[in-house]
């Protein structure tokens, strides 16, 4: 990775007055060794019209690699494959904004003991990234830098040439231009490159506040896109906490279909439908099940699907259900209901109230059976349709609790979202949205196979031309189906057997 | 069936397991009598266990701890299945009744023999005994009053056949005969063709028995039918399925275990007052119009049926409604009551019938169980037992299988003559072979029987890791049959430059023993399965799905195309080559499923190569010739940088190469247009797994394969056979590979011929070895993977665990092609195919 700090001057201001100001001498190269590698600076010009310092940063790609554990295991590394074919040797990242701050220490704070005159100087400098990483692309790069009084060069770096239709990649090559103290751009870029660049990323020290505070100091807090660049440079922070959920077993099967984790492990978005931030509809057909369920007179529910427990917890807190399970196939939804729930510091009557546990619809499960009621709140559309027969008999065929509630996306009302583009489904991964004429075509066929009544409830504004946003089923099984062969079959099955237990008699076998 | 003999020399007959119970007082030659007729190690005697535990055999206080260890030991001896004879008085009530329980807990016969003797005999004997000769009289007084107020209930005391010896001639006439049990037919050899449930359907039944070769109840070869009960109720000729199995029964043609039907039709002709229920009404209807004689006859076949047979020197159980081992040749009331009833959980499914305990599943057991009871839609053996109630009288089919050929002989019902309860198949996957899959088939921590490789243990986290991928992403179940294992590379090179090399490879498989191995060219696509199937009513029949002909699916089991129009237009032009190939009939199949690799790699992997490959490569070429001119132009000032400047040439020399290896694996395509799929081995095909035949023929029948596709959509596999012990093979092997990875290919795997192949000391070897080729290898340890130092590095990596991975999901993956071969229900094949998936999820070096 690689960028170079140029200036112009005259005979009575020297351009390679730069020199005094990095601290580093035009004539010489010089080395550091840094955490990831070794860091040069030299200078490929350096005369009374022009000086550039470039800065070379040589990352050692072998030592780059997080070290996993044992042998062949680690010793090795055992994550995701992705982080050995790495652009971290190439691209401007946090690797080279940390190296900047170290090797220009003095430059990034304002010192120069040689030349205290030249500190405070705003000098004619252009500064060359080649390539920046850039999520936001170059609108986003220019939003950062012009109004820090930069001329913004961002132009776009093509993917691969060969194959024009890939389009272009993150990176762009930037060129910024003005007449600016150094020490501030320095600290320009110490902030904005990592900010660009936003890969979830490891080095990270946990002062990088007070680090970030020092160095936005004097521009950070006029900058109107402050609060992008503080959540961005922080949000470093919490994927660390992200890494330390990273389940290492998910990387390793998202690799072995050469997907990324994110396509993965993406059952639950934790920033959405927060306790801080619920989505209103979702409040609302939380509402419209607790209602039904309460109506249904249910105690022991299951919560089939559960995501990250907003249902349960909103069961919790009404002591007519006595026993909540929320099964969930993610065990990350599950990792993060158990945190919303508290499970782990609840007291034991409330806890005895309620299970977590891993599970799956595509297969029957004994654990599931003898409930009163089970919830499938926006479940059935994360699902395949052709895996959709399994749900079902899991379901109704096996679980067979008395009451189901089933809720899904109206796709009819979607014309009413502003915000959702035309013939998009509402979320990634919704397989397919229904129709109400389709949601009930499938539930009368599920309750007539299975024995039970359905009825519909709509959940939200019910739109007189579209329907609402959320349609809801209610499951009731049927009283009479087959109790009367349950009793007979039983029955008979039990009296032939006593009585064959007492004909053997007579003969031998 | 007490037999009151008189005259001398009369003989007893004992059935050969069964417990022996001696009854006579003290002094009537029980002993003298045991040693006579029984082996000393089949008698148990309580002056024996007397002595053992008190050190005098008339100390009677050392009663109660001796018949502990008496009946300790008899319990040992019939649970291995061995006659056992109890020789005390026996004379008291509470004694024997102790002895028929231990009989039925092991569920053999009680058999009592009582020496009857007069007490002036029994006296004087023990007067003549040293160590009796001080017992009062009154001892044996007793013991004769005690014998006498038994002898009348010893029937309902349970014993199964009471031989009553009176007076000393008697007793010294007497003679043993070992019987035989009933359901010991052992010595019959067969050949049977056993039939499944019949339920009254004369009209299938006689097409089947002509389908398997019998002309009027007999068959030219000698073969022997062998029916599983359930002939009646329900279905529209009870009387006629009956006259028809009778009289081949009768003339030795069939043998028959009875079924519940049969049992309940029989206490019905017995006058017992049952429920009309199940059908029985319309057999009584039917039997309306025959004769007196021929419902004597019923009532008397009915009467005589015996629970199993236990046929074929052991290996083969006939019952009606299955069997676990431990009951196999046994004989009491509840293994009649399991052989007619099955066993039951106690619950009832949301059909209101009760839930069957599935028995089968945890059976072990040597001897192949066959049996029915239960309606499937398939039969399918599950751990060497099968169901033959294929609901012909619900509309299914009638099933025979052909013993010992394991062959399966059906006839469809020719209409549904009663209403089922309960559907046949439920629409889960499973369910069109008995039972959808359940989340114990696959969940937390598990162990999976492989034939090739042993017991192959599955750890909780990584089984959750596949349970999620499985359920969210995967291809319905029931198309996944298979998912290819890992495979381990080449022990790392030594030579310069390299990190992998195929010498290592060819010496590897030398020292393992295998001379001669199979070279194919690695394809760098994306790895593909592909199930193709004749047309949808062979997806239907085989796999019961309804609409799509196969599947076209990723490492973990994913469709490869979202849209299922593509899939099933790939799957059309394979169609079309297996077609035109002529391999449907030469292989004997309806479906096939491939192994290939699906090209080009740009297809599948486009978001990995858009945000990782091409972008590195896009980030390298941005950045070297600024760096590199700023470099130069500073040497040329006289600093001192030339190392540098080297070095970062090297480097862009190397991103650029980097950037050339992945370009080989992209290309542009449109719709299907580009698109290509190497086949490279024929997984399984109806009725069988292909895992081992040997590659050359698998390669021979797959160039057909392409050779027969009009669409360009197939491509060959190119190969080269090598000797391990040839140098000069070796070295063409290893110019062969030079010369592909030279042009940029990915490399190459090394086979065994023979494909499943062991070593010396029979340890399955490695199914393959991948070389990969030099800068192929930039895409996997990074552009600059090459440079001296970091090769160094790389070097030491560990090969072990990635091995043994590899060597337990191939076991895995032959395991569920032999399941998916034998006919085996979905549940079995998907344990093992998940079982791979959660293998996958290990940790291992990913570079491997």
């Amino acid at each position: 990775m690689f960028l170079t700090i140029s200036t112009t001057g005259t005979p009575d201001r020297p351009a390679s007055d730069l020199g005094f100001l990095l601290h580093k001498h035009p004539d010489k190269a010089q080395s550091f060794g840094t955490a990831q590698g070794r860091a040069h600076v030299l200078y490929p010009e350096a005369n009374d019209d022009r000086c550039t310092a470039a800065l070379l940063l040589e990352i050692d790609p072998v030592a780059l690699v997080r070290k996993g554990k044992g042998k062949g295991r680690g010793g090795a590394p055992d994550a995701a494959l992705a982080q050995y074919v790495n652009d971290r040797p190439y691209a401007a990242s946090s690797l080279l904004a940390v190296a900047l701050s170290s090797v220009f220490k003095s430059a990034l704070r304002g010192v120069c003991p040689a030349r205290p005159d030249l500190v405070g100087r705003p000098l004619p400098l252009r500064i060359e990234v080649p390539a920046l990483p850039a999520r936001g692309g170059p609108d986003l790069v220019t939003k950062l830098f012009e109004p820090l009084g930069w001329q913004v060069t961002a132009e776009p770096v093509p993917l691969d040439t060969q194959f024009p239709e890939w389009g272009a990649s993150r990176y762009v090559r930037l060129v910024l231009e003005g007449d600016l103290v150094l020490a501030e751009a320095l600290r320009h870029l110490y902030v904005l490159l990592p900010v660009l660049d936003d890969a979830k990323h490891y080095w990270v020290s946990p002062d990088e506040v007070d680090k970030l505070l020092r160095a936005g100091e004097g521009w950070l807090a006029e900058h109107p896109e402050h609060k992008l660049i503080t959540s961005r440079y922080l949000a470093r922070r919490w994927s660390l906490t992200r890494e330390a959920m990273e389940r290492l077993e998910l990387v390793r099967l998202a690799d072995l279909d050469e997907l990324e984790v994110e396509q993965v492990d993406n059952a639950v978005d934790e920033q959405t439908d927060t306790e801080d931030k619920p989505v209103p509809l979702a409040l609302q057909r939380r509402d419209a099940i607790i209602e039904a369920l309460k109506a249904s007179g249910a105690h022991r529910v299951l919560d089939l699907g559960c995501g990250q427990g907003q249902l349960v917890q909103a069961l919790l807190k009404d002591v007519s259900f006595t026993e909540i399970v929320g099964v969930d196939v993610s065990m990350r939804a599950l990792t993060i209901a158990a945190r919303r729930l508290k499970l782990e510091r609840m007291g034991e009557r409330q806890a005895s109230r309620v299970q977590l546990f891993q599970g799956s619809l595509a297969y029957t499960d004994k654990r599931l059976k003898g409930y009163d009621a089970a919830v499938l709140s926006e479940v059935i559309e994360h699902l395949d349709l052709p895996r959709l027969p399994a749900l079902e008999y899991a379901v109704f065929g096996s679980a067979r609790p008395t009451t189901v509630l089933v809720t899904t996306p109206n796709v009819e009302y979607n014309v009413r979202w502003e915000s959702l583009p035309a013939g998009h489904a509402r979320h990634g991964d919704h397989r397919f949205e229904w129709t109400r004429e389709e949601f009930r075509a499938w539930a009368d066929k599920v309750a007539e196979r299975h024995g039970y009544a359905v009825e519909f409830k709509p959940v939200g504004p019910d739109d007189p031309e579209v329907g609402p946003p959320t349609q809801m089923a209610v499951f009731t099984i049927a009283e009479n189906t087959s109790t009367e062969n349950t009793s007979t079959e039983s029955i008979s099955t039990e009296s032939t057997r006593t009585e064959s237990t007492r004909t053997t008699k007579g003969e031998q076998a | 069936m007490s037999s009151e003999t008189q005259v001398p020399g009369r003989a007893l007959p004992v059935t050969d397991l069964s417990l022996v119970v001696l009854i006579g007082s003290t002094g009537s030659g029980k002993s003298s009598f045991a040693r006579k007729h029984f082996k000393p190690t089949e008698v148990l005697s309580s002056d024996f266990f007397r002595g053992l535990v008190a050190d005098d055999e008339n100390d009677q206080s050392a009663s109660g701890d001796a018949f502990d260890v008496l009946h300790y030991i008899a319990g040992k001896r019939l649970a291995a299945g061995r006659l056992t004879v109890v020789d005390a008085t026996n004379v008291q009530t509470e004694s024997r009744r102790q002895l028929v329980q231990i009989a039925r807990q092991h569920d053999v016969l009680p058999i009592a023999i009582v020496l009857d003797v007069p007490e002036a005999v029994c006296a004087e004997r023990n007067a003549r005994r040293e160590d009796r000769a001080g017992m009062p009289r009154r001892v044996i007084q007793r013991h004769q009053r005690e014998l006498r107020r038994s002898l009348r209930g010893l029937e309902r005391e349970g014993f199964r056949k009471v031989h009553i010896l009176r007076g000393v001639e008697e007793i010294e006439g007497a003679s043993i005969t070992i019987e035989k049990r009933y359901n010991d037919l052992t010595h019959l050899t067969g050949p049977f063709d056993i039939i499944g449930d019949i339920h009254g359907c004369r009209s299938e039944l006689d097409t089947l028995l002509g389908k398997l070769g019998y002309a009027d109840g007999m068959h030219p070869e000698g073969r022997t039918a062998v029916f599983v009960g359930d002939l009646v109720d329900r279905g529209p000729d009870s009387p006629g399925v009956l006259r028809r199995v009778m009289s081949m029964v009768k003339s030795g043609n069939a043998l028959c275990v009875p079924g519940n039907h049969e049992n309940k039709f029989g206490r019905y002709l017995k006058g017992r007052n049952v429920q009309h229920t199940h059908g029985l009404a319309e057999t009584i209807e039917q039997m309306d119009g025959e004769s007196e004689e021929f419902k004597a006859e019923v009532r008397e076949f009915i009467d005589g049926l015996v629970s199993h047979y236990v046929l074929d020197e052991g290996k083969l159980v006939v019952c009606h409604a299955g069997l676990p081992e431990k009951y196999h040749g046994r004989t009491s009331g509840r293994v009649r009551s399991h052989a007619l009833y099955g066993d039951t959980t106690g619950e009832t499914d949301e059909f209101g019938l009760p839930v069957r305990y599935p028995w089968a599943e945890d059976y072990r057991g040597r001897a192949a169980v066959v049996y029915g009871h239960t309606p499937v839609p398939t039969a399918s053996w599950v751990n060497n037992t099968i169901c033959l109630d294929t609901g012909a009288v619900f509309g299914g089919k009638l099933t025979a299988l052909r013993w010992p050929e394991r062959e399966l002989v059906e006839v469809p019902a020719e209409k549904v003559w009663y209403e089922p309860v309960k559907p046949l198949a439920s629409e889960a996957p499973g369910g069109h072979e008995g039972r959808p899959l359940d989340l114990a088939d696959v969940y937390g921590r598990r162990i999976v029987e492989t034939g090739e490789h042993g017991r192959v243990s599955v750890r909780e986290e990584n089984a959750a890791a596949a349970l999620e991928v499985m359920s969210r992403f995967a291809v319905d179940p029931r198309l996944v049959p298979y998912l290819p294992p890992t495979m381990a590379p080449t022990a790392t090179s030594q030579v310069e430059g390299y990190l992998e090399h195929p010498a290592e490879a060819f010496a590897q498989y030398a020292a393992d023993g295998v001379e001669r191995v199979v070279c194919e060219e690695k394809h760098m696509g994306s790895r593909a399965v592909a199930l193709v199937c004749r047309d949808a009513a062979a997806a239907r029949e085989r796999f019961g799905v309804d609409g799509p002909t196969g599947s076209l699916y990723t490492r973990t089991g994913r469709p490869f195309f979202s849209d299922p129009a593509v899939t099933e237009e790939i799957l059309g032009r394979l169609r079309a080559a297996v077609g035109e190939a002529g391999l449907w009939e030469e292989l004997g199949t309806d479906w096939v499923l491939l192994d290939a690799e699906l090209l080009p790699w740009s297809l599948k992997a486009s978001g990995l190569l858009r945000t990782q490959y091409a972008a590195v490569g896009a980030a390298a070429g941005a950045v070297f010739p600024g760096a590199v001119a700023a470099l130069e132009a500073a040497v040329a000032r006289g600093v001192d940088a030339g190392e540098l400047l080297t070095r970062q040439r090297e480097r862009a020399a190397d991103a650029s190469a980097f950037t050339d290896a992945y370009r080989r694996y992209c290309w542009t395509t449109d719709g299907l247009e580009g698109v290509r799929l190497a086949p490279f081995q024929i997984l399984a095909v109806q009725g069988r797994s292909m895992a081992a035949v040997p590659h050359d023929e698998q390669l021979a029948l797959l160039d057909r394969l392409v050779a027969a596709d009009a669409s360009g959509l197939l491509q060959t596999t190119r190969r080269l056979y090598v000797d391990t012990g040839s140098p000069e093979s070796v070295q063409a092997g290893v110019d062969w590979w030079l010369e592909m990875t030279g042009r940029g290919g990915e490399g190459m795997v090394v086979k065994p011929l023979g494909a499943l192949v062991r070593d010396g000391k029979r340890r399955l070897v490695q199914p393959g070895i991948k070389c990969r080729g030099r800068e192929y290898l930039r895409i996997i340890y990074g552009a600059e993977y090459t440079r001296p130092s970091n090769l160094e590095r790389l070097r030491r990596r560990f090969l072990g665990h990635k091995r043994s991975l590899a060597l337990r999901e191939y076991a895995l993956g032959v395991e569920a092609l032999s399941r998916l071969g034998a006919g085996e229900p979905l549940w079995r094949v998907h344990e093992a195919v998940f079982a791979v998936l959660a293998l996958e999820s290990e940790p291992v070096d990913p570079r491997l």
